[in-house]
C-alpha cells in the first residue's frame, strides 16, 4: 500500500476513535451507538497498521488491490451501522406512536373527569356526549 | 348494560391492551342502548372541518343513541370543536400520525373501555351512515367476527380511476387467494368488529400506516371470520386519495411486501 494513503488513513481511524470516545464522554453519544463506530474505527486502523493483516484479507477476499480492501471493509461497516440505525428508528417509530395513543387517549379521559368533577349531575346524564 | 353472549377469552393479546380493573369503566361509560351490546363508532379525521359535521349529523340520524369517537389525527383546521360541537367525543393526537395510527387509537381505546362492537368510518361522507344499523346486524351473528362494507358487492355504482380500481381488484384477488374466500373491497375503511377482533386491531399486529389486504390476511390467519356486506359508497370528488402520486407506489410495494411478510410470520390462531 502507498505510504501516503497508509497514513491518511491512520490518521482518519485514529481520529474518528478518539472523537467518538470524547462525544460518549460528554454524552452527546450513547455508549450503544458509539458500538458500531469504535468497532469500524478499530478495525479498519488494525487494517491500515499491518500490512501483513491487510494482505491476509484482501487475499481472503480476492482483492487485487490493498486499497480497494480498505473501501470494501469501510463500506460494509457503514452498511451494518445504517442497518442499525433503521432498525432503531423504527423501534423509535413504533414507541413514539404507542406514546402519542396513549397521550390522545388520556387526554380525553381527563377532559371527561375535569367534566364529571365540575358537573357531577353529568353521571346521570344522557346526551351522547356524556356516555364515554 | 349487557354483554354480548360470545365472551372474550382471555389471552395474552387481551392483556397487553386492556387496562386491568379499569375504575373509570363504571362513570366513564355507560350503555349506550339498554338491551344491546356497547357499541362504539370510531372515525379518523384529519382536516375534515367542512365535511365531519355532515357526516356526525348523519350518524346521529341514521343511527342514533351509539356514541361517537372522532379521533382528530393532529389537524390544522377546526376538526375538534366543530366534531365536538355536533356532540362527538373527541381524541385529538399531538400531531399528524397517519390514518392507521388514528384508527387504531379508536381500536385501544375501545378496547380498554371494553366495548363489544366497534364501527369504523371515514369523516370525508363517503360511507353511508344508513348501512351502520346493518353492520351491527351483521356482525352480531355467530361465527362473524369482522364485517367489511363492500362498495363492489352489490350494483357497482362507485366510480373511481383506473389505477386504484385495478389496485383493488389485485389486492382483493390475492386477499381472496389466502382467505379462501372471497374478498371484494379490502380497503374498505368501512367495517364493523366486534370482540376479540377489536383487541386485535388493538394489538401489536396491526399495520400502523394503513390496513388494507394484509390485515384482512392476517385476521384470518388468527382465525377471525371475515365477511362482507354490500355497502354505498359516495365518491369524495374534492378530496385526493391518500394513496395518490408518489404514496401509490409506495403503496403496491409496501402492500405486497406486508402481505408477502405476513403470510410468512406465525400468527397462533385463537
Amino acid at each position: 500500500m502507498p505510504p501516503k494513503i497508509q497514513i491518511i488513513s491512520i490518521l482518519i481511524c485514529i481520529f474518528l476513535v478518539a472523537y467518538v470516545f470524547e462525544l460518549v464522554r460528554r454524552k452527546h453519544l450513547s455508549e450503544e451507538y458509539s458500538m458500531g463506530w469504535l468497532v469500524t474505527g478499530t478495525s479498519m486502523l488494525a487494517l491500515s497498521v499491518s500490512e501483513g493483516l491487510l494482505k491476509w484479507v484482501s487475499e481472503l477476499v480476492g482483492a487485487t488491490l490493498f486499497t480497494s480492501t480498505l473501501f470494501f471493509f469501510g463500506l460494509l461497516f457503514l452498511m451494518v451501522i445504517c442497518l442499525h440505525f433503521s432498525i432503531r428508528i423504527s423501534a423509535l417509530t413504533n414507541q413514539v406512536r404507542k406514546l402519542t395513543q396513549s397521550i390522545g387517549i388520556l387526554d380525553l379521559e381527563k377532559k371527561t373527569l375535569e367534566r364529571q368533577i365540575k358537573h357531577p349531575s353529568w353521571q346521570s346524564g344522557s346526551s351522547n356526549l356524556e356516555q364515554l | 348494560m349487557k354483554t354480548l353472549s360470545y365472551q372474550a377469552t382471555q389471552s395474552s393479546l387481551q392483556q397487553a391492551v386492556i387496562l386491568e380493573n379499569d375504575e373509570l369503566e363504571t362513570t366513564f361509560v355507560k350503555g349506550p342502548l339498554k338491551g344491546h351490546p356497547k357499541t362504539l363508532i370510531i372515525i379518523p379525521a384529519y382536516n375534515e372541518e367542512n365535511n365531519i359535521g355532515a357526516v356526525l349529523e348523519a350518524i346521529q340520524q341514521k343511527a342514533p343513541g351509539i356514541p361517537i369517537l372522532v379521533i382528530n389525527d393532529g389537524s390544522a383546521d377546526n376538526t375538534e370543536s366543530v366534531a365536538r360541537s355536533h356532540g362527538a367525543n373527541v381524541i385529538s393526537l399531538p400531531y399528524n400520525s397517519g390514518y392507521g395510527v388514528a384508527l387504531q387509537t379508536g381500536f385501544i381505546f375501545a378496547s380498554r373501555k371494553n366495548f363489544s362492537i366497534v364501527i369504523q368510518m371515514d369523516s370525508d361522507g363517503q360511507h353511508d351512515p344508513k348501512n351502520v344499523l346493518e353492520l351491527i346486524k351483521e356482525v352480531q351473528k355467530d361465527n362473524v367476527d369482522v364485517v367489511i362494507g363492500s362498495r363492489y358487492l352489490n350494483s357497482n355504482s362507485y366510480k373511481t380511476s383506473f389505477a386504484r380500481y385495478a389496485g383493488i381488484y389485485i389486492f382483493g384477488k390475492i386477499a381472496s387467494l389466502f382467505c379462501g374466500q372471497k374478498v371484494t373491497d379490502p380497503t374498505s375503511g368501512f367495517q364493523a368488529l366486534k370482540g376479540k377482533a377489536i383487541h386485535f386491531a388493538a394489538s401489536d399486529h396491526y399495520p400502523p400506516d394503513y390496513p388494507d389486504a394484509d390485515f384482512i390476511i392476517l385476521m384470518h390467519r388468527y382465525g377471525l371470520k371475515v365477511k362482507e356486506i354490500p355497502v354505498t359508497m359516495h365518491a369524495s370528488p374534492d378530496k385526493v386519495s391518500m394513496h395518490h402520486g408518489h404514496k401509490t407506489i409506495y403503496y403496491i410495494f409496501k402492500m405486497f411486501l406486508s402481505i408477502f411478510v405476513t403470510v410468512l410470520r406465525n400468527v397462533s390462531k385463537r
